[in-house]
């Protein structure tokens, strides 16, 4: 059994009152760490190695460490818009343990030197920003938010920011536009948030699983915390699983486990009768990786090794009986909606994504198409201001280069449906697919 | 150009006005008889009447910033609850009260999902189409609440149906987001049910509200 840092009474009946959350053992941690110089608590944070939770997988406490030091105002931010398809760790973590979040956050800056912090948490959660703005107003009244923290020097104002759908808005930059109240447009890095974020001060800017992790981190020392999961990826995390599986949820694991544990032995893998077709290790925007994957290590760098990444631990499985083109087509509508559109790449190429999909699937399309396909892809990787071209680029590009031959008797299928003529001799193997099921007659 | 393509009516997927351009009014001259366009709220007093607990309402929420501006977003979102859509009216209103020019909050308020700006029913209903719901069924489902609406009467005034993108509850797919409440995992039929609950104002299926969803890690709790 995987030890249990943030799920080890999630389902305590009100946790997320202050009166159970203290029982226990609440704020603990925070009275602990404001005895300690900030420097010191800073020295933890390093010591654990923990990686950022949200996607990027930088380490914590090299991001807290870049703030300059000095008297001007500095600004944490919490990153709860959670919008990459197919993560929901931190809206259970908001809604059943909201100060752990809240506890994390003012360790937080206090290593720091913030002074003030905003939760950005995305518009459609209202139930979880209730639940935050209720923990919120009860630890202010208790003296954990705001001037003097428990008789210390220490003040911090926090305020629990809704944002009103915009997946981009998950984008850091995009993020800080959007609390400055504009359209969530990312900015040209660098300059990085660390030095110039919001409203143009040292910004530090952590998800909420990062944030909630620190009062663990205090309580049992980085040292401590850095012995569990593997050596470049410390700790535990938790891990959403979702799509065609059987029990679909939130697990915590220790980093570095074998991917098939999560897969088959927690989320009790597909359907009887169903096998993995292919899985997205970290959200939608990762590459995919297929069945013959599932047996590497579920930690940053053995997924960055097998050409993908653990992202924000969210896995979306599928299985046999979805078609890939079908699944193809709809991630990259979804990114085609979400592009802010500043930059071309990926304004243009999310659209003649989506454009070529069509037709691969009207029967209009050639082999070549494929080829021109993955080429766009290319070009978007890396030419943006931000990632969310190459989160379309990444996973598009994946699944031309593993499922070609599926794609190309797609393309035949659909032309031999819809305009006639012979069955290509050669797409013979579509029978095959069609058969099975993975193809519509 | 591909001579065929030519044929494609312009209007197709794209909403144009009659002389074909997207932009209204190209190839009109300006009108300079019109007056000058006014800022409201410029000299300090508010040129449309706003609502006094909007007015409270946005106020309380700039007062939370070091800058103003941040309280856009909830201040628009609270002009919604008021007007039922980001009308221009709602939109002139909170101008007026953030001192802020309608132009720069229709351009924010169009970028969102959550901010309409074309009037929709009463009640919002939108239904998850991600990957991870549609792997579960979520197209089918999205379509037979369209259908259930669509069929009655009040179907367009009441209710404002939607795909959204992930709503980040995969984990009871195929589901949809009612009035800001969680449901799932949905079937086909539920769909009457969960029109009626809404209907007749009654919490939206119960059974099925993400809030009472106990962790999925058995390990969980030890």
């Amino acid at each position: 059994m995987s030890e249990k840092l943030l799920f080890k009474d999630i389902d305590e009946p009100n946790l997320n009152t202050l009166s159970v959350y203290e029982a226990r053992g609440g704020y603990d941690a925070l009275r602990k760490a404001l005895q300690m110089s900030p420097e010191d608590v800073l020295k933890e944070l390093e010591a654990s190695a923990i990686r950022g939770r949200g996607g990027a997988g930088f380490a914590m406490g090299k991001k807290v460490s870049f703030l300059p030091k000095g008297t001007m105002d500095k600004y944490l931010v919490c990153n709860a818009d959670e919008s990459e398809p197919g993560t929901f760790k931190d809206r259970e973590l908001m809604q059943k343990s909201p100060h752990m979040l809240l506890e994390g956050i003012v360790i937080a800056s206090y290593a720091a030197g913030t002074n003030r912090s905003f939760i950005y948490i995305r518009g459609e959660y209202v139930l979880q920003a209730d639940i935050l703005d209720a923990a919120l107003r009860e630890a202010r009244e208790a003296g954990f938010v705001g001037e003097e923290i428990l008789g210390s020097e220490h003040s911090l104002s926090l305020v629990v920011h809704r944002g009103a759908g915009a997946y981009i808005c998950g984008e850091e930059t995009g993020l800080l536009d959007s609390l400055e109240g504009k359209r969530g447009n990312p900015r040209l890095k660098p300059p990085f948030p660390a030095v110039q974020g919001l409203y143009q001060g040292p910004t530090l800017i952590n998800n909420v699983e990062t944030l909630a992790t620190v009062p663990a981190i205090m309580r049992m020392g980085g040292a401590e915390y850095a012995k569990l999961g593997v050596e470049t990826s410390t700790g535990t995390k938790l891990v959403s699983i979702s799509g065609q599986v059987q029990r679909p949820g939130n697990y915590e694991i220790e980093l570095g486990v074998p991917s098939r544990e999560i897969v088959y032995d927690l989320a009790g893998g597909p359907a009887e009768g169903r096998e993995v077709k292919c899985w997205f290790p970290g959200g939608s925007s990762a590459p995919v990786l297929t069945a013959e994957d599932l047996d590497v290590p579920y930690d940053f760098d053995s997924l960055a090794k097998a050409g993908s990444m653990l992202g924000s631990g969210a896995i979306i499985v599928v299985d046999d009986s979805t078609p890939i083109v079908e699944l193809a087509m709809k991630l990259a509508k979804f990114y085609r909606h979400e592009s802010c559109g500043k930059c071309t790449p990926c304004r243009e190429g999310t659209n003649w994504t989506v454009k070529m999909l069509e037709r691969i699937d009207s029967g209009e399309a050639t082999p070549m198409d494929l080829d021109i396909m993955a080429s766009v892809q290319e070009h978007i990787i890396g030419n943006c201001l931000c990632v969310l071209g190459d989160a379309m680029a990444m996973p598009i590009g994946s699944m031309i280069a593993k499922f070609r031959p599926e794609f190309e008797a797609h393309i035949e299928a659909a032309r031999a449906r819809n305009y006639g003529g012979p069955a290509d001799p050669a797409a013979a193997s579509d029978l095959a697919l069609v058969a099975q099921g993975v193809l519509d007659a | 150009m591909n001579p065929s393509r030519q044929s494609v009516p312009m209007d197709k997927g794209v909403p144009r006005f009659e002389h074909g351009s997207r932009v209204p009014g190209w190839d009109t001259p300006a009108d300079l008889d019109k007056d000058p366009a006014t800022i409201p709220g410029v000299d300090g007093t508010p040129s449309v009447p706003v609502p006094v607990e909007l007015r409270a309402e946005i106020e309380a929420h700039m007062a939370l910033y070091p800058e103003t501006r941040s309280a856009t977003l909830p201040a628009l979102e609270a002009a919604q609850r008021v007007h039922g859509w980001c009308s221009p009216e709602a939109i002139e209103q909170v101008a007026c009260v953030m001192r802020l020019t309608p132009a720069d909050l229709a351009a924010v308020a169009t970028f969102y999902d959550m901010l309409d700006t074309e009037p929709v029913g009463r009640h919002s209903v939108y239904v998850c189409t991600n990957i991870s719901c549609s792997l579960c069924g979520a197209d089918a489902l999205l379509a037979a609440i369209e259908d259930a609406v669509g069929e009655a009467a009040d179907g367009k005034a009441e209710f404002n149906v939607r795909s959204f993108e992930c709503l980040g509850a995969c984990d009871i797919a195929p589901m949809a987001s009612v009035d800001g409440v969680y449901v799932g995992p949905l079937s086909i039929e539920d769909v009457p049910a969960l029109l009626d609950d809404v209907r007749e104002g009654r919490p939206v299926l119960p059974d099925k509200q993400l809030a009472k969803r106990v962790c999925a890690d058995a390990e969980a709790n030890g």
